[in-house]
């Protein structure tokens, strides 16, 4: 039970390379963080510095009102789910998650029922026995969870502790992991590059890039008002539509109130093919180049007529000029074909030249 | 494994039969040797066939010992081997594995200064450096004792570089789920780099033992009593007999003998031995 709060906390390499930018986040008591970025944003160096595993070079590290900067990791009260598990291959799974509470001079006895009851919870009872080896990748992923929850840690840090998983094996793996955090309501912070991952699990999502933060709150905040470009071409999938606003057309279908605008953003689900031009909203006339069916809904992927202005290039992003609509169902236009689709003002981002500031129409 | 087709499977098995008898002929004439009568092999009336004398042979050497220039029975000889064999094979790893540890896990000034120095050192083997060595062990009063025989040979840079690699290979997660688990540096060796260097160390232990075993040099150097010969210059004692006839019976004898423990070690190990080899446990 402890908060996390972590106050300009940076990064510099002996090299020079600053990897964290300072960072203010702050977790609450119970509740599950995420942080996600592209891989090189620096998520994983600052959760491996909440555990001790790498050095802070300015700001704080406060867990549960203790400023922990200098403190061994074994002495910060938490534990931490690794990507490759990192369980020991020569110790039974008993073992695995016994290990870190018999270096604590734990009673063999209360060892036992914590682990007993951990290997109950996490379905391991049969195969306590048995070494890592002997599992399969979601089982040795449950050990690494259970050795983390034996030791009732007042925080608990996930290192991409699904991305070695099956697509089937990750989507049940992570509602159990949410379910678990929430029963043993332990704060909990956990990295990812994935944004499903990210959206379906946190309480508070912290989008991270090129190691500062570039937004924090709750997720479904974050996604229905992104506060830059790389928010908005992260977080969703597939991402933001992203354009420049320099076509005069587009400018005028704004109108006044937006002259400052620099690039407006528009989710592929926010389209609808229409001959209409809503009041306010936008209309785009597109040439169908691809069409993805995936079953519930199809993508449209069109080109615009005009060439576009390249917008600040960042992962996830399309290319210029093309642009993505997701309209449910199967049925589609025919590739090749010209259409014109619209979306309304509220669904409009607007976003600075430079993609690092939201404005609010 | 290709199948070969008749004629080329012939040849292919012929030349692999010469290659085993060019092998085991030697060891065979040996065997045979040690169970005649000496007078018959030095009238060069030696028969292929094993002799009556196995068993007296064996005690006579094993217990007693030859008349001529060694008269030290094999069996101490052979004890004097096996520990020195025993030093260096358990020193070498004990060494070398915690100087691996702390060049590949620990932080210090001169760290790779020392690791290419002792990197140097395999340029130096015994033969090299024999003068110097000899003059520090007989400063020292270690000549005609266990000490004098394996210490000078205990510092291994192979067996260190082998450590170095294998730790290289375990990821560093082990080290960093370890030290969230409260585990320290003894205890992380102990309790996880320890059970996983297991295969390599008995690895090493068949390579490190065959060779103390088989160490010529440096006991001829060093050791000037009977009861302290290893079994090898043994063996060379007892051919060189000044005026008397080699007693070749004993000789082969011994020369069975001093083959008995490397075997035994290869056989018994043997399973480690490859598993160390070809295979990391992770």
């Amino acid at each position: 039970m402890a908060n996390v709060t972590l106050r300009s906390v940076r990064k510099t390499y002996p090299g020079g390379f600053e990897a964290i930018k300072g960072v203010d986040v702050d977790v609450g008591d119970g509740q599950f963080c995420v942080l996600v970025g592209p891989s090189g944003c620096g998520k994983s160096t600052l959760l491996r510095m909440v555990a001790g595993l790498e050095t802070v070079t300015g700001g704080e590290i406060d867990i549960g009102g203790r400023i922990v900067n200098q403190v061994e990791p074994a002495d910060r009260d938490i534990a931490m789910v690794f990507q490759n598990y990192a369980l020991y291959p020569h110790m039974s799974v008993y073992n695995n998650m016994a290990y870190g509470l018999r270096n604590r001079g734990m009673a063999e006895a209360e060892i036992k029922s914590r682990v007993e009851e951990a290997a109950r919870v996490l379905e391991l009872s049969p195969m306590l026995e048995r070494k890592p080896r002997q599992l399969s990748g979601g089982q040795r992923q449950r050990v690494a969870m259970g050795r983390a929850i034996v030791r009732q840690p007042k925080v608990f840090l996930f290192d991409e502790p699904l991305s070695n998983l099956d697509a089937k094996l990750r989507i049940a793996m992570r509602v159990e992991i949410r379910k678990l955090q929430r029963r043993l309501n332990t704060t909990s912070i956990y990295v990812t590059h994935d944004q499903l991952e990210a959206m379906t699990l946190a309480d508070i999502l912290v989008v991270m890039n090129g190691g500062q933060v570039e937004q924090v709150g709750n997720p479904l905040a974050i996604y229905e008002k992104p506060a830059t470009t790389f928010v908005a071409s992260f977080i969703g999938a597939p991402p933001m539509n992203l354009m420049s606003t320099r076509p005069e057309e587009i400018k005028s279908q704004l109108g006044g109130s937006a002259s400052d605008v620099g690039i407006l953003g528009i989710r592929p689900e926010d389209f609808v093919i229409t001959d209409q031009t809503p009041a306010g909203g936008v209309a785009l006339p597109l040439t169908v180049e691809a069409i993805e069916r995936v079953g519930a809904e199809t993508f449209v992927y069109g080109s615009r007529e005009q060439e576009e202005q390249r917008v600040a290039a960042t992962p996830g992003e399309l290319p210029p000029g093309e642009i993505i609509v997701r309209i449910p169902g199967t049925e589609a236009p025919a590739i090749g074909a010209k259409i014109r689709v619209a979306a309304v003002r509220n669904k409009l981002h607007l976003f600075s030249a430079d993609g690092r500031k939201r404005l609010e129409a | 494994m290709v199948e070969e087709e008749g004629f080329r499977r012939y040849v292919a098995h012929i030349i692999l039969w010469i290659g085993i008898a060019i092998v085991a002929f030697p060891v065979y004439i040996a065997i045979v040797a040690s169970t005649q009568d000496n007078a018959l092999i030095a009238n060069g009336q030696m028969s292929l066939l094993p002799g009556g004398h196995f068993f007296q042979t064996y005690y006579q050497t094993i217990f007693v010992g030859t008349t001529g220039s060694t008269r030290e029975p094999v069996g101490n000889m052979m004890l004097n081997s096996l520990i020195t064999a025993l030093l260096i094979a358990v020193g070498k790893i004990a060494i070398s594995i915690i100087s691996a540890y702390a060049i590949v896990y620990f932080r210090f000034p001169f760290r790779m200064p020392i690791f290419w120095i002792i990197f140097i050192t395999l340029m130096l083997p015994v033969e090299v450096r024999i003068y110097p060595t000899y003059k520090i062990v007989a400063d020292l009063h270690m000549l005609d004792s266990y000490a004098g025989l394996s210490l000078p040979l205990i510092a291994s840079a192979t067996a260190t570089l082998l450590f170095r690699q294998f730790f290289m290979t375990v990821p560093d997660e082990l080290l960093e789920a370890s030290r969230i688990d409260g585990a320290g540096p003894f205890r992380f060796f102990w309790d996880t780099l320890l059970p996983l260097s297991r295969t390599n160390m008995a690895a090493l232990f068949v390579i490190l033992f065959i060779l103390g075993w088989n160490q010529y040099l440096w006991p001829l150097l060093i050791t000037t009593r009977d009861d302290m010969q290893t079994i090898q210059i043994g063996i060379r004692k007892m051919i060189t007999t000044s005026d008397a006839l080699t007693e070749w019976p004993t000789v082969m004898a011994t020369a069975v003998l001093a083959m008995l423990p490397p075997v035994f070690v290869v056989v018994v190990m043997q399973k480690l031995f490859v598993r160390g080899l070809v295979e990391t446990e992770k």
